[in-house]
């Protein structure tokens, strides 16, 4: 009860602190002071207090798209267990029904941006489900490489294959694994070297430039959406990264956070480090996750 | 086994594929000096008690392979001022994928072959295979004199990965031969590249077979 209260309480709360994070780290790169970590949630406070928008050509589907993107994502992640811990919904099966909502979010954001009959959305929009289209199929690789080590088709038991599993026989493919489920965190989550969630240039954005029309607290509802995506797939990393567990509670829980804000770092570090790629060799990038969650899947079944 | 070891082997793996698909000779040089030291550090996991010879090994390994080679590629890069492959014979995504197939077979022929047992679970046989296909590609398919001499390298290391199977009962001084043979060959082919400037103004191979009376 108390570990299903921490989850849904982290899983609300933490998320623009990994965003925070990742800026802190890029600034601190760039030598400059950056924005406070908790910016983010200042910036959600701000937007929940402005008036909205509206365009008049666009319909019901406009504003309906961020609120049912949220949903989903929030769905989505009650069926990933954190940490050592268990998820709070559970049932066979249910990784096509965390792929799927993950999934009618993207559909509901691209609606909305064609929905703008803006030009540039109408481009955001079509790179976003061109590269959805790479992504997917790298996520359910993964996601058969450990439905084969656990032999178990539910989310909780799938993720949770690493940590029984131990480190010994299957080091390599959780190797391939880990790289994979990075760069699908990148792409997924807009950020470099896929997208990056700074530039202004309506031409070369994917996720961004899909939100454009959004304001108020539409955006921040936006805002909040991505940012929950970022903890979900840093959630998913981390059964991979550092299947370990110390058998307390509370100290599982600590390790939880402090594995996560790492991981932020390691974003934050990437984004640093790394120029954009050009749009087409995004799909190369994409091609490459595929490759190695399926080169794991056979190394584990040979 | 050291699990490790496996872990190690796939790493070199992903790094054959970023060699493939990438353009900067930069990049190609560091991935395949970061491959170097990877190699460099097998030794190491294979052998139960860490003697001598297995240190010596290993210390020149990861300095030739690591350090030195890679220098003397940066500095031929900079003497003739190249910085990507630009026209290779088969493109950067197929060849990217033609080494990931290549590594699928060899881990396919691998298990057909009649290996000893204790090196049916280890990755070192199917990882020589790839590695030493993916330097052949290189090897045959980029234009540039610099980025087939990278394909060499990359060829060698394969060769270098089969030599673990053996490294209990190998000499070192074979080890230590063969590294040094590298040597010198990667020092005379550094040299060539630059004559291969002077005269042509050019790295491209392919204007070598325009040598006519």
């Amino acid at each position: 009860m108390i570990n299903l209260l921490i989850h849904l309480i982290l899983l609300l709360l933490m998320p623009p602190l990994l965003l925070g994070i990742i800026n802190k780290t890029k600034a601190l790169f760039a030598g400059r002071k950056g924005p406070p970590v908790l910016q983010v949630y200042y910036d959600l406070i701000k937007l929940a207090q402005r008036d909205v928008v509206i365009s008049d050509v666009t319909t019901w589907i406009f504003t309906a798209a961020p609120i049912i993107t949220l949903v989903g994502v929030v769905m989505a992640s009650l069926l990933v267990p954190l940490g050592s811990f268990s998820a709070p919904v559970s049932f066979t099966g249910d990784l096509i029904l965390f792929a799927y909502l993950l999934s009618i979010g993207r559909f509901f954001t691209t609606m909305a941006a064609l929905d703008t009959g803006c030009a540039l959305e109408g481009m955001g929009a079509a790179r976003e489900v061109t590269f959805s289209c790479l992504s997917e199929p790298a996520l359910f690789f993964a996601f058969l490489v450990l439905a084969k080590m656990s032999g178990t088709l539910m989310l909780g038991d799938l993720l949770h294959a690493p940590l029984i599993a131990g480190t010994q026989s299957t080091a390599a493919s959780m190797v391939l694994l880990a790289i994979g489920l990075f760069i699908l965190l990148l792409a997924e989550n807009s950020r470099i070297p896929v997208d990056d969630p700074n530039t202004h240039l309506e031409l070369t954005m994917i996720h961004e430039v899909m939100v454009l029309d959004h304001s108020g607290p539409l955006l921040g509802i936006v805002l909040y959406g991505a940012a929950i995506k970022l903890f979900l797939f840093s959630a998913i990393l981390l059964h991979i990264l550092f299947p370990f567990q110390t058998g307390s509670a509370p100290l599982d829980w600590a390790l939880f956070i402090v594995e996560m804000l790492f991981v932020a770092v390691c974003v934050g570090v990437v984004e640093s480090i790394m120029a954009r790629l050009q749009m087409r060799h995004v799909p190369y990038l994409l091609i490459a996750a595929i490759l190695f969650c399926s080169f794991g899947f056979v190394l584990l079944v040979r | 086994m050291n699990p490790l070891l496996n872990a190690l082997l796939v790493v070199v793996l992903v790094l054959n594929l970023f060699a493939l698909g990438t353009s900067r000779l930069v990049t190609v040089i560091k991935i395949v000096s970061l491959q170097g030291v990877l190699l460099g550090l097998m030794p190491l996991l294979l052998e139960e008690d860490i003697a001598m010879p297995v240190i010596l090994t290993s210390t020149v390994t990861l300095a030739l392979k690591g350090i030195v080679i890679p220098v003397m590629m940066l500095r031929a890069m900079r003497d003739v001022q190249i910085k990507r492959e630009m026209e290779p014979l088969i493109g950067f995504l197929p060849s990217m994928l033609l080494g990931a197939l290549a590594t699928g077979l060899a881990l396919l022929f691998a298990k057909a072959l009649p290996l000893a047992d204790e090196h049916t679970t280890q990755l070192l046989v199917p990882a020589a295979l790839a590695t030493i296909f993916v330097g052949f590609i290189l090897l045959t398919t980029r234009a540039k004199a610099i980025t087939q001499i990278m394909g060499y390298l990359v060829l060698e290391n394969g060769i270098y990965i089969f030599g673990m199977l053996l490294i209990g009962v190998m000499p070192m001084v074979i080890e230590l031969g063969v590294l040094l043979d590298l040597f010198v060959a990667i020092f005379v082919i550094c040299i060539m590249v630059n004559h291969i400037n002077q005269a042509f103004s050019s790295l491209d191979t392919r204007k070598l077979s325009e040598l006519k009376e």
